[in-house]
């Protein structure tokens, strides 16, 4: 939990106003942002929808098994409807036939939404630079973190989790970025209009 | 089993003109006259003495520059006999038509669409020819040699292919109203990237179509452009849940063609890693058959097996999955000291995991009721579709490539080829599950005779030198450098290697032209053959057995649509 998201302040502030008290009867305060709160609830509870399409679906399996158990880190419910879940992880190589199923799919996620692009053929399209390979996701979604390899050792996919879960926290996600810029504009708007 | 000259005596009296033979090569090859191919493949699969009945491949070639540019490349086997030959039937570039053998061997059916989409071979008469890998946005045959690998053509949303059926409006006869949906390409049960397209009738499928080429990731043409030994890492994304034995496959196929033979240790060592990614690719299917039934807990249980094995090929080639360990001539590195008794830890390891799946699964009344009589093909069926592996062995034809054609020394091992006779969905489960037991059983006698010894063969102009000599001797750095910057000259001609992948016969078909790189590498997927006949079987059946009939036959994306 990072000093973002929760601030104790123990003391101060008026009677009314105590959340809790200590063993030794000073007070302590709870104050937090209501978006820090909830990208915290987020953060550690991601659902991940598999878009599993080649070696690295293989993978993707290893790592929800028991031996490396991605539900260690909060991410176990996998959901295959774009609509129950909220991090898209592409493993696998995607070719031009499956990019408009694909940009659907992202389409269809309901906000907020994450994606991690797991292996070498989601990345940069991977050794395969030819006629029918989408030379990396990125060319049709946006990706919050990617995962080298080919494909990726397990430990580095969750690796990949854990670095987004840390991005949420810092709000540095590209639904976070968009969503912080859309409302900068908005106050920025307003204030040309006062 | 007749021999090559009976073979060709049996052709030449039938047929004294429109068919020529080449000499030499490894099969009986024939040069065949487009007006003759018909009757020629109609002889082939009928006379007794030949019994041609399994098509395991048709391809299509482009010799650029020669008059008649392309080929349509066919090899036959028979199942009886066991013998094979192959067929080549040249067409000139402004009319490259020539009739299709769908007739004769349905399993032309994908094969030829697949030889239109890659070369715009027009195969007449064939009942449904369109493109089957890539996008109906394409333009070009990518295959042909004057394709730019590079060149992409996208598509957008809206223009993908639907069959034509979908789009009309159906009333059955009790005017119901029918609905057509859409299983995949994503989609939890297709472990990959198919669809299927089906008419449902209440519940039950009128009508099916299969969609594939959504990983087509231009494996031949990738192939035709990087070395002999470069071809290796994109072996091993074919069938990726047993890297192993591709890799193995196209190494066979390259030293058949090269004259050489790898040492008896490193053959060893192929054959024990094989038959342990032969263990790993069944308890995927198993598993995630299961998985897809609802049982959730064999899955579980038999990871924990795949994760051994992937420990001991991490051990010996550095990667989990995607190994690229076996080279032209041998193996990349000898196996750690203690690979004797990781692998007799997996013997002890597996067969109680086995067991306990066994115990939960095979009397189960649900999985029994959701499997014996779902999916039935009968044996003759099944090879006429161009089935092979446990799938067709499952069926009752207990073909078998290790048994059959022997390679690697199989000839020389004490196992047996399980076989069932309903052809079912639950035949296809028992039939694997007894594989991997007869593959622990060869596994155990291989590590007996496992010797030391080199692991990569001193035929140089093909593979590498050791790493020591090419530090220390003159030659051993030229070999080394020639090796690396131009490739292995692997001498001109044409070879077509098979072995017993984990569900069925890999083939190679590959050319050389005696240059650094392949000519043309066309692989014989086994489940493409399997998978066509897919659409097929689900009429009649429910949506939750074509679930359950998926899963059974092992399709794996990577290898399907390569």
């Amino acid at each position: 939990m990072t000093s973002r998201d929760l601030s104790i302040s123990p003391g101060g502030g008026s009677e009314e106003r105590a959340a809790a008290r200590r063993p030794d009867g000073s007070q302590v305060f709870l104050t937090t942002k209501l978006d820090a709160l909830l990208d915290m609830a987020r953060r550690n509870s991601l659902w991940p929808f598999p878009f599993g399409t080649a070696c690295c679906a293989i993978e993707f399996m290893s790592v929800m098994m028991s031996h490396y158990d991605l539900s260690r880190f909060g991410a176990e419910v996998v959901r295959f409807s774009p609509r129950q879940s909220d991090l898209l992880i592409v493993a696998g190589t995607v070719t031009d036939k499956m990019a408009p199923v694909l940009v659907r799919i992202y389409e269809q996620m309901a906000e907020p939404k994450y994606v991690i692009s797991m292996g070498a053929c989601a990345c940069t399209g991977g050794f395969y630079r030819a006629y029918h390979v989408v030379q990396g996701i990125d060319e049709f979604i946006p990706v919050d973190v990617y995962v080298p390899g080919c494909p990726p050792t397990p430990e580095a996919l969750l690796k990949g989790v854990v670095h987004l879960q840390e991005m949420i926290g810092k709000g540095e996600t590209h639904y976070q970025r968009q969503l912080a810029a859309a409302r900068a504009a908005a106050r920025g708007g307003a204030d040309g209009n006062a | 089993m007749a021999t090559r000259d009976e073979i060709v005596a049996s052709i030449r009296k039938a047929f004294p003109e429109g068919v020529r033979l080449l000499d030499g090569g490894d099969l009986p090859t024939f040069v065949v006259d487009r007006a003759e191919l018909l009757r020629l493949a109609r002889h082939l699969k009928d006379d007794p003495g030949l019994d041609f009945k399994l098509l395991a491949d048709v391809c299509g070639a482009d010799y650029a520059g020669r008059e008649e540019r392309f080929e349509a490349v066919y090899h036959l086997y028979s199942v009886t006999h066991g013998h094979r030959i192959r067929l080549k039937v040249p067409v000139r570039e402004d009319d490259p038509v020539l009739p299709s053998v769908y007739g004769v061997w349905r399993a032309a059916d994908w094969f030829e669409r697949e030889a239109f989409d890659m070369f715009g071979l027009r195969f007449d008469g064939h009942p449904n020819l369109k493109r089957i890998l890539c996008h109906p946005a394409f333009v070009g045959h990518p295959l042909r040699k004057d394709y730019e690998p590079g060149q992409r053509w996208l598509l957008r949303e809206g223009e993908q292919d639907e069959p034509v059926w979908a789009r009309q409006p159906h009333e059955d006869d009790d005017h119901f109203e029918t609905q057509v949906i859409n299983l995949g390409p994503s989609h939890p049960a297709t472990h990959g990237t198919l669809r299927t397209v089906v008419r449902l009738d209440g519940e039950i499928i009128t009508q099916a179509e299969v969609e594939i080429g959504y990983l087509h990731r231009c494996f031949e043409k990738m192939a035709e452009r990087h070395t002999w030994k470069q071809v290796i890492p994109y072996t091993d994304r074919l069938n990726y849940c047993s890297p192993m034995i591709n890799g193995v496959g196209y190494c066979l196929a390259v030293e058949k063609l090269a004259g050489i033979e790898a040492p008896p240790r490193a053959q060893l060592i192929r054959l024990i890693l094989s038959e342990l990614s032969r263990i790993m690719d069944h308890i995927v299917c198993i598993g995630a058959n299961l998985n897809d039934l609802g049982a959730m807990t064999p899955f579980l249980y038999m990871y924990k097996a795949r994760e051994e094995i992937y420990s001991i090929l991490e051990a010996c080639a550095g990667g989990r999955l995607t190994i690229s360990y076996v080279r032209v001539g041998g193996l990349a590195n000898d196996v750690p000291g203690d690979f004797v008794e990781a692998v007799r830890w997996i013997l002890r390891r597996v067969p109680p995991l086995m067991n306990d799946m066994e115990k939960l699964i095979t009397r189960n009344r649900i999985f029994r009721d959701r499997t014996e009589g779902v999916g039935v093909i009968a044996g003759a069926e099944a090879l006429d579709w161009g089935w092979t592996g446990p799938c067709l062995r499952a069926s009752g034809i207990p073909y078998d490539v290790r048994k059959a054609q022997p390679y690697l020394g199989y000839e020389t091992f004490d196992f047996k080829v399980p076989i069932a006779t309903t052809g079912d969905t639950f035949a296809r489960y028992i039939v694997r599950v007894e594989e991997v037991r007869q593959s622990l059983h060869i596994i155990e006698q291989a590590l007996e005779r496992l010797q030391p010894g080199p692991i990569i063969c001193d035929e140089h102009h093909v593979a590498l030198p050791p790493k020591e000599q090419v530090y220390t001797e003159m030659e051993a750095l030229i070999w080394h450098f020639k090796l690396i910057m131009e490739g292995a000259r692997i001498p001109a001609g044409e070879v077509y290697g098979f072995t017993e992948g984990a569900n069925g016969e890999l083939g190679y078909y590959i050319v050389s032209d005696g240059g650094g790189k392949p000519y043309r590498i066309k692989v014989r997927p086994p489940c493409f053959a399997i998978f066509q006949a897919y659409p097929h079987m689900l009429v009649g059946h429910m949506v939750s057995d074509s679930v359950a009939i998926l899963g059974s036959f092992n399709v794996i994306a990577g290898e399907l649509d390569r």
